[in-house]
């Protein structure tokens, strides 16, 4: 193991280490613990300077303000439209493209693997213009279909790759075997090999809700009213509005945050399996 | 079980000749339909932006629904060579690539620092890893507050060492440094989980040998465990080139590219060009994404030649 374990030191260091994790992780999450503090401090201390000395209350209200002052909870409302549908779109059409990369073997078999790969690297303003204008001509401008049809596409690509390479991993031998007995195609895939990607498609689900929740850009660019833009699009035009009002934003941020944060906290393990494919060989 | 009997019944050779049928069609039946809309969505829209880089449009058909783009050649590019926003905005990228490196040096830091065993360190591991889950609007919020003028904790902390407190955000020569600051806590968190990952996989028995002959500290981790870690090396620059060349919420939420488009990058120059207030000038934008795609595809090469190398030799 490395660094040698901390039990194998002295005393004296054993101590240290033990003050230095939890100084470490406020110093950390420092402007976190600020937003957060600042969200339940009372408006009326921000207006008296009085940013990091003791609230004089703690103040829910900020965060009933702006459930009931601003369409913040539409956002989120819009916020999962898109992003549910999402994760069940890239997931299911990934699981078909990474079966058939991984399965078979054909000549075009890697070609059509790295191009999923690739496009899953290109910077979204190369496809901003014709995407935006080819959803407004499908008259899907500043809907949820919209937006979610063109993440489901684009997602698609990383899912591939995470898919194809779990399903590699998985043995052969299982699909000989049923090929032996004469089981179709489609029945290998929907029989013997969907009930094992269990692991894969919740690791997949997690890090695209994630990924989906949290996009900004394309929010932006293929949405507009509150009628359909999502919590950061919208957090993002409130933040306009409340030139200043620091507890209102940071109210805002932290509720735009918590959606992510309890899917990371209930999925850890399925959400760092898939973050860190390939970092170990 | 009666497709079981069917396929029985035939002869061998017609049995072999359906399966190669089935073997052939199988996978472009399965590619289809996430090969058609990654197509649509990914694939074209890239020839079309390409092809548009060399049009004047502003965004518009005519009444008969045709495109009322005139071609320009390589007037858009011409034009990119002297406007001093795009040479701002390809600076100002270089500066987050070369300065979001920082977050593999700094991320190995904090993995080996959290690589123990003690109680609770499950929990801190996933607490240092927050800042990744959270929204990058979440983060430029965030960084906004601790940089705000005359009350923001940086703001303070400049003041209290300076005399002077400095507001990065308003500062022209420094606001890109303070936005790659934030840029690099999400980065930094990604890049730790990667090597925490790594950490784990390394060999025991060889850290075990090489600290029997004597290596440790700088040695150990230069010679021993960094050549072990290079998948997560390579995976961590990968994502931290992407991650750098992406800026642009960051840019969008604390800055908008201000102040005086100081702090704009390529990414966020496009979106201004195409879809800003200054006019929906589509074909520049186009123009300004193909030089971001094609820094990118230099990145997206090396990554995919280094995946074929790994492929072919399996």
């Amino acid at each position: 193991m490395f660094p040698r374990p901390i039990q194998q030191t002295s005393t004296g260091t054993q101590w240290l280490y033990t003050i230095a994790l939890p100084i470490a992780l406020i110093i950390w999450l420092f402007p976190l613990l600020g937003v957060a503090l600042t969200s339940l401090r009372p408006a009326s201390d921000l207006a008296q300077g009085n940013y990091f000395g003791m609230p004089s209350g703690i103040a829910w209200e900020n965060y009933v303000f702006i459930f009931t002052e601003t369409p913040i909870g539409q956002y989120m409302v819009n916020s999962l439209w898109v992003t549910i549908p999402t994760v069940i779109g890239a997931v299911g059409l990934s699981l078909m493209t990474g079966f058939a990369l991984a399965v078979y073997k054909f000549r075009s078999n890697i070609l059509v693997f790295f191009m999923f790969v690739a496009g899953n690297f290109v910077p979204f303003q190369i496809l901003m213009v014709p995407v935006r204008d080819m959803t407004l001509q499908l008259g899907m401008y500043d809907t949820w279909y919209g937006l979610a049809l063109f993440h489901v596409a684009f997602q698609t690509g990383f899912c591939t790759l995470f898919m194809r390479n779990f399903i590699k991993a998985l043995p052969f031998e299982l699909i000989e075997a049923a090929r032996v007995e004469g089981v179709s195609e489609w029945r290998i895939f929907w029989y013997i090999v969907l009930p094992l990607m269990r692991p894969a498609i919740a690791a997949l689900s997690v890090l695209v809700f994630t990924f989906i929740w949290n996009d900004f850009f394309w929010a932006t660019v293929l949405t507009q009213g509150v009628d359909s833009q999502p919590i950061t699009a919208g957090l993002s035009s409130l933040n306009g509005q409340w030139i200043a009002q620091w507890h209102l934003v940071s109210a805002g941020s932290i509720l735009a945050a918590l959606p992510p944060v309890a899917m990371f906290f209930l999925m850890q393990k399925h959400f760092i399996a898939g973050l860190t494919l390939g970092a170990v060989k | 079980m009666a497709q079981a009997i069917d396929m029985t019944a035939a002869t061998p050779v017609q049995r072999s000749a359906r399966r190669w049928n089935q073997r052939t069609l199988a996978p472009w039946l399965f590619l289809a339909p996430g090969l058609f809309m990654f197509t649509v969505y990914v694939l074209w829209p890239i020839i079309q932006s390409i092809t548009l880089s060399f049009y004047d449009w502003n965004g518009l058909y005519n009444q008969d629904g045709d495109f009322t783009g005139t071609f320009v050649g390589m007037g858009n590019y011409a034009e990119l060579m002297t406007d001093p926003a795009f040479e701002t905005s390809l600076w100002n990228n270089l500066k987050w690539l070369v300065l979001y490196m920082a977050a593999l040096p700094i991320g190995l830091f904090i993995a080996i620092f959290l690589n123990q065993t003690v109680r609770g360190i499950r929990l801190y591991k996933s607490l240092f890893f927050f800042p990744f889950v959270i929204s990058q609007v979440v983060v430029g919020l965030i960084f906004a507050w601790f940089y705000a003028p005359n009350f923001g904790l940086f703001y303070l902390l400049t003041e209290a060492v300076t005399g002077k407190g400095t507001a990065i955000l308003a500062e022209p020569d420094l606001v890109t440094y303070g936005i790659i600051l934030a840029g690099l806590w999400p980065q930094i968190a990604y890049v730790m989980i990667l090597y925490l990952t790594g950490l784990n996989n390394v060999a025991p028995d060889q850290i075990e040998a090489a600290r029997l002959d004597g290596a440790k500290g700088w040695r150990m981790l230069w010679y021993v465990v960094l050549p072990q870690l290079r998948p997560a090396t390579f995976i961590a620059v990968i994502v931290t080139v992407i991650g750098a060349l992406r800026s642009f919420d960051l840019v969008s939420i604390m800055t908008s590219g201000g102040p005086f488009g100081e702090s704009r990058v390529l990414s966020y120059y496009m979106y201004e060009m195409a879809l800003g207030e200054f006019g929906f000038r589509m074909g520049y934008g186009a123009a300004i994404a193909v030089v971001l795609f094609a820094i990118m595809m230099i990145f997206i090469s090396g990554f995919i030649w280094k995946m074929w190398r790994d492929e072919t030799e399996r």
